[in-house]
């Protein structure tokens, strides 16, 4: 029955048509915006599962693949198609914004038809930019993915949004603009080499390259996905902007957008640039170290609660970069290369997990935000008494943020600790830190919040949560829940993409 | 096993039943009574403990071949399979006789001791998630799924350690106790990547039978010479690390400083979680792990010593405490220490039956502490009780028997396996084993001296409490005294039932792998003739003096001359501050490494985030863009003269370089 629609390009299209029709409806705060959002969002998740459920598991290959010549001169093609590494993401995506549209139903009042939109075009965008198989789409997705957050944060954040804003633009624009100049080297050196110029990600790949200019393409990538990731040192834009941004924007924030950025990472630094990635795999290593655990100690001491997540989502991140460059590390220590699937596997476990699981926490922080118009932990103190089953939901997200067996928190950090033991015992020992640190913060935070007498008369007054934030609730503890007990079928999607991927970065392109 | 059902269908039932209850109560709670949910709760344990009898009685007297399947596939990922799976033998079996009825026991006097908390149907939810947790920590067949239950053990030991949770001290505790647990568990998992970087897999079976192949194996984790410097066994690595594991959760020094804080939970959870069961996890893993730990006798010093220890400076506390619980506590980390030494003495057998014998006389203690609270109405501090044996009868008698199983009196239960385990240090020659044994049996004198100073202060002598309590004291009702019968009963009897087959026989002959040299319980074998002749041999040995030391010592200080401790006090003030300090553990780790931990965030997240790369990298090279366009602007001043006049000048530039 799909076999002949164009799947993907539906996946994609459909919520940024849908929110531009959304933005047809006006700016009033109308249910026809609201239920029009919802709408969109749904079909596009139910748009989305086929590419899973007739997804072939046993190929590495592009699939759903769809390819329009776009701009002919120039070999830029309208080329999409999804592999094991980037369908997982988009269904994250589907399924994500889904949640945000509920989670913004009720909280929205200023704009709401925009408000909604822009979430849906955003979608839209990044979903293009998972599944574009041409670089040059790509930039241009990943780029535009930008503008709707700005405005995200711009007009619907805090009181401090104009400097977040700066700030998230300045850093994220700044990091891709070397991108678009290795991408443009790339082209001019395809010319070269095969007399016809490329964007296409699959012959990049196969693209022999001196190692000197690896190294150049490799640092002008890391600079690009380093700061969406983002690793340490060029993190501190998130937290700000995630302070700023409404519960919403911080959700698709954390939970997809800095997915992109460990996703480049699988699909361009480590296949295009594979010596480059082994001469300079320990500072990607390094840099993952430090957010691991140097920004683990930060998040301790924060007293926003927003920002306590927001340095625990760079912490968490360090484990996807870390697992993906463990390779050569293991093949110097081990003499073979038995666990670097599981590092690289490890690492896209631990970016969808960590979508579900931050997406809930700074939900966490919206419903408690949205009563008490505060994002401060010392304002708050016993808020069990007045919100059980909210104080349910949120000790079951703390522990899994903490990593605890069970959920979904656990998988992706045990298989780069199992992984980077094979590399170095002290990368494990340092990454295994992320257990006290991860439960220390998060559960004193916990402590501060949630349990403890009632502190003062707003939170004597709290009401627990209503049906729609129950419910979004749940559905993402199922996600945690289920990936948590039964990952298999996840892992199951992805090992012939990264299999291929090792067997690819393996062998150098050094000709 | 049955003829119907295939054995795995039973295991299934055993984990389940429990969890089912768990789910009913928990998710249920506001739609279903009191009633329903301890009946539910109760009912899923108390058909695993039927189950559990079941299974016991298969292996050990059918003998039944160790089980070993997969319930399914976890995932698989580089080759490797991770699975769920239970490794059933004659070991896990016993563990599940143990685990079930103790927490049957618990569940049924939760009714009475919890009758009026508003949180009932969520303690009874909790309890029974333990009670799944814990059996699939002990069916556990690989790493990954010990690791679960281990986790998942500690996360309801969290959420009843935080019962009362509107209580600043029980919020802490349980932070505590979780954040204290996973430095053990930071130590667990790096063991765990050390297991299966060497066997490439997490399988009990695989990893036991290539043991011997990989015992060789060394890793550098300093390079140089100095201190730990240079190539170590891996085994020991590994041995090491896994047993800082065991450290964290059965609360070894320095570990050990949230289980007397863990006691701010209710009672009946005491009982269960921190005395008879998951305190042990770390216990039953290390003799789960005895392929292992047999190829490093590094390893097996370093747990001999770390077990002494605990055993004798924890004991000591004891001494001190006056509130009842915790006297009991810290009576439980010096027992956990006897079984850590047995383990390092690798008496593994002898650590499971004293591990056992020790669940069912601790539960019977604290239940029976629970009892007196429950009469108190909530007073803990022994120093407002007294004379109360006839009040409550059968929590006196019950106690009595308790006690005196604690403390080995000789045919109770823990005569047994204390006394075992003493002769199995004094046998061992592995480095430590001299320290170990003089700890060991210093710290017989000690248990006897605390217990019976607990015992007498709280049921004999002057009655202490205020008017009121004392009207109203009376014994509980039959839902709490029928468990501490029921508990007596194995705390009298169970060690000199078992010995010859636990200890002494082949009960644990396929599971627990001793190294000939290692081997204590089979020197000990030889002069061992049944447990009458224990008893008779025993009564002429130093343990028993030093019990009956212990016994005179506790009865003359408070009850022939009660006033003479406090005067002993006044004069050893030094001695007495640093027992009453806990030795500064707990000082210690929230000014050094708590403090220390907020201090090193603080600096980053001040220094470094905040200063250096958002003050001075970040906000510094807007701030030089601003300052530079600044300057830029100067030029661009909007005069047309002044284009002019630099138009001249760049003219007159250019023609210069053209010329010269």
């Amino acid at each position: 029955m799909f076999s002949n629609l164009p799947l993907l390009s539906l996946v994609i299209w459909t919520p940024i048509i849908g929110g531009m029709l959304v933005l047809a409806t006006g700016s009033k705060n109308n249910i026809e915006a609201k239920v029009l959002s919802l709408l969109v969002s749904l079909v596009t998740l139910v748009l989305s599962i086929p590419l899973w459920t007739q997804f072939d598991v046993s190929l590495a290959s592009m699939q759903f693949e769809e390819l329009i010549p776009w701009i002919s001169s120039f070999h830029i093609n309208y080329h999409i198609g999804i592999d094991g590494i980037s369908m997982p993401l988009i269904l994250l995506t589907t399924f994500i914004t889904v949640i945000v549209i509920i989670a913004g139903w009720k909280v929205i009042t200023y704009k709401t038809a925009q408000y909604m939109a822009a979430f849906l075009i955003l979608e839209g965008l990044m979903i293009g930019a998972f599944a574009s198989v041409d670089a040059m789409l790509f930039y241009v997705f990943w780029e535009a993915l930008l503008i709707p957050m700005f405005v995200i944060i711009g007009i619907w954040g805090g009181p401090n949004r104009v400097y977040a804003t700066i700030k998230f633009f300045l850093y994220t624009f700044l990091g891709s603009v070397l991108m678009l100049i290795s991408l443009l080297y790339m082209y001019m050196h395809a010319v070269d080499v095969n007399g016809v110029g490329t964007f296409n990600i699959q012959d990049l790949h196969k693209l022999p390259l001196s190692l000197n200019a690896q190294i150049l393409i490799f640092l002008s990538f890391l600079l690009a996905f380093a700061v969406k990731v983002p690793m340490w040192p060029v993190h501190t834009w998130l937290p700000d902007a995630h302070v700023e941004a409404p519960t919403g924007g911080s959700v698709i924030l954390a939970a997809i957008m800095l997915k992109l950025g460990g996703y480049g990472f699988v699909r361009f630094s480590l296949p295009i640039t594979p010596d480059a990635s082994m001469t300079l795999d320990w500072l990607v290593i390094l840099l993952s170290l430090i957010a691991i655990v140097y920004i683990g100690f930060v998040a301790l001491v924060q007293a926003d609660m927003k920002k306590l997540i927001a340095y625990s989502s760079i912490s968490h991140m360090g484990f996807v970069t870390l697992g993906f460059f463990l390779l050569w590390k293991i093949t110097d220590n081990t003499g073979s290369a038995s666990g670097a699937v599981l590092g690289l596997e490890g690492g896209m476990v631990q970016m969808i997990s960590h979508g579900f699981i931050s997406a809930a926490m700074f939900l966490s922080v919206g419903v408690l935000y949205d009563r008490m118009h505060s994002r401060m932990i010392k304002d708050y103190g016993g808020v069990v008494n007045t919100m059980p089953a909210f104080a349910t939901f949120a000790v079951f997200f703390a522990m899994a943020n903490a990593g605890l067996p069970g959920t979904s928190g656990f998988v992706g950090e045990f298989m780069v600790i199992m992984a980077a033991f094979k590399a170095n015992f002290w990368y494990a020992f340092l990454a295994a830190i992320t257990l006290i640190l991860g439960a220390a913060y998060t559960l004193w935070m916990i402590k501060r919040v949630v349990f403890g007498p009632i502190v003062n008369e707003q939170v004597e007054h709290l009401d627990d949560m209503s049906g729609r934030e129950f419910f979004m609730m749940l559905l993402l503890a199922f996600a945690v829940l289920i990936i948590g007990l039964y990952p298999a079928p996840l892992l199951e999607v992805m090992h012939a993409s990264i299999d291929n991927l090792v067997a690819h970065i393996s062998i150098s392109k050094i000709q | 096993m049955f003829e119907n059902y295939s054995d795995s269908q039973v295991y299934l039932a055993i984990v389940l039943a429990p969890l089912i209850g768990s789910i009913i109560a928990g998710v249920f709670n506001a739609y279903i009574s009191r009633a329903v949910a301890h009946t539910v709760t109760i009912a899923g344990v108390a058909i695993s403990f039927i189950l559990a009898m079941f299974v016991f009685k298969y292996f050990a007297f059918d003998g039944a071949q160790a089980y070993n399947e997969t319930v399914y596939t976890w995932m698989v990922s580089d080759g490797i399979r991770f699975e769920v799976g239970f490794l059933i033998d004659n070991l896990t079996s016993m563990m599940l006789v143990v685990v079930s009825f103790v927490s049957l026991m618990v569940h049924l006097y939760t009714i009475g001791y919890m009758q009026e908390d508003p949180g009932y149907k969520r303690f009874f939810s909790y309890i029974s998630l333990f009670t799944f947790s814990m059996y699939m920590l002990v069916m556990s067949n690989n790493f990954l799924q010990l690791f679960f239950g281990w986790e998942a053990v500690g996360l309801v030991s969290y959420l009843l350690i935080g019962f009362y949770y509107k209580k600043e001290s029980a919020i802490f505790a349980n932070m505590k106790a979780f954040i204290v647990n996973r430095v053990g568990d930071f130590g667990f998992i790096l063991g765990i990547a050390g297991v299966l970087m060497v066997f490439n897999t997490l399988d009990y079976a695989d990893v036991f039978a290539m043991a011997n192949s990989k015992a060789d194996l060394t890793i550098e984790i300093i390079p140089g010479d100095f201190l730990f410097g240079g190539e170590w066994s891996m085994m020991t690595v590994i041995c090491i690390l896994l047993f800082i594991g065991a450290m964290g959760k059965s609360a070894q020094v320095p570990l050990h400083v949230w289980l007397p804080d863990s006691m701010e939970g209710p009672t009946p959870i005491s009982a269960l979680i921190h005395a008879a069961t998951m305190v042990t996890a770390g216990i039953f893993m290390v003799t789960r792990m005895s392929p292992l730990f047999e190829l490093s006798e590094t390893a097996l010093s370093f747990i001999l010593v770390i077990g002494a220890i605990t055993a004798l400076f924890m004991g000591f506390l004891g001494i001190i405490q006056n509130d009842i619980k915790r006297v009991v506590a810290y009576s439980t980390l010096s027992q956990l220490g006897y079984m850590t030494v047995a383990l390092g003495a690798s008496a593994y057998s002898a650590a499971v039956f004293h591990l056992m014998t020790h669940a069912f006389f601790k539960a019977l203690l604290f239940l029976a502490a629970g009892s007196v609270i429950i009469g108190m109405h909530h007073v803990q501090d022994i120093r407002k009780m007294g004379g109360l044996k006839k009040y409550m009868p059968i929590t006196y008698w019950t106690s009595l028997l308790g006690t005196l199983a604690l403390i080995g009196f000789p045919g109770f239960s823990g005569f047994y396996s204390k006394d075992s385990i003493i002769e199995a240090v004094h046998a061992s020659s592995i480095a430590g084993s001299d320290f170990a044994y003089y700890a060991v049996l210093a710290g017989v004198f000690i248990t006897a001296l605390y217990s019976l100073r607990l015992f007498f202060i709280v049921f004999h002598g002057e009655e202490r409490m205020d008017h009121h309590t004392k009207e109203h004291l009376k014994e509980s009702p039959w839902v709490v005294t029928v468990p501490l019968v029921l508990l007596a009963i194995p705390s009298v009897i169970i060690g000199g039932m078992t010995i010859s087959s636990v200890l002494y026989g082949d009960y644990f002959n396929n599971v627990v792998i001793v190294q000939q040299a290692h081997d204590v319980l089979g020197h000990l074998k030889e002069t061992y003739h049944g447990p009458l002749s224990m008893i008779l041999h025993g009564i002429t040995q130093a343990p028993f003096f030093l019990m009956v030391a212990g016994i005179a010592t506790a009865w003359y200080l408070y009850m022939k001359n009660p006033e003479l401790p406090a005067k002993i006090k006044g004069s050893f003030g030094l001695i007495y501050d640093i027992l009453d300090n806990k030795y500064g553990f707990d000082t210690f780790n929230e000014k050094v490494i708590a403090g220390g931990t907020r201090g090193l965030g603080n600096i980053f997240s001040k220094f470094g985030d905040i200063m250096i790369i958002d003050g001075f990298v970040v906000n510094g090279s807007a701030k030089s863009v601003a300052w530079f366009s600044g300057i830029i602007r100067h030029v661009q001043t909007g005069y047309l003269y002044h284009y002019a006049f630099a138009m001249i000048l760049g003219l007159i530039g250019l023609l210069a370089l053209v010329i010269f």
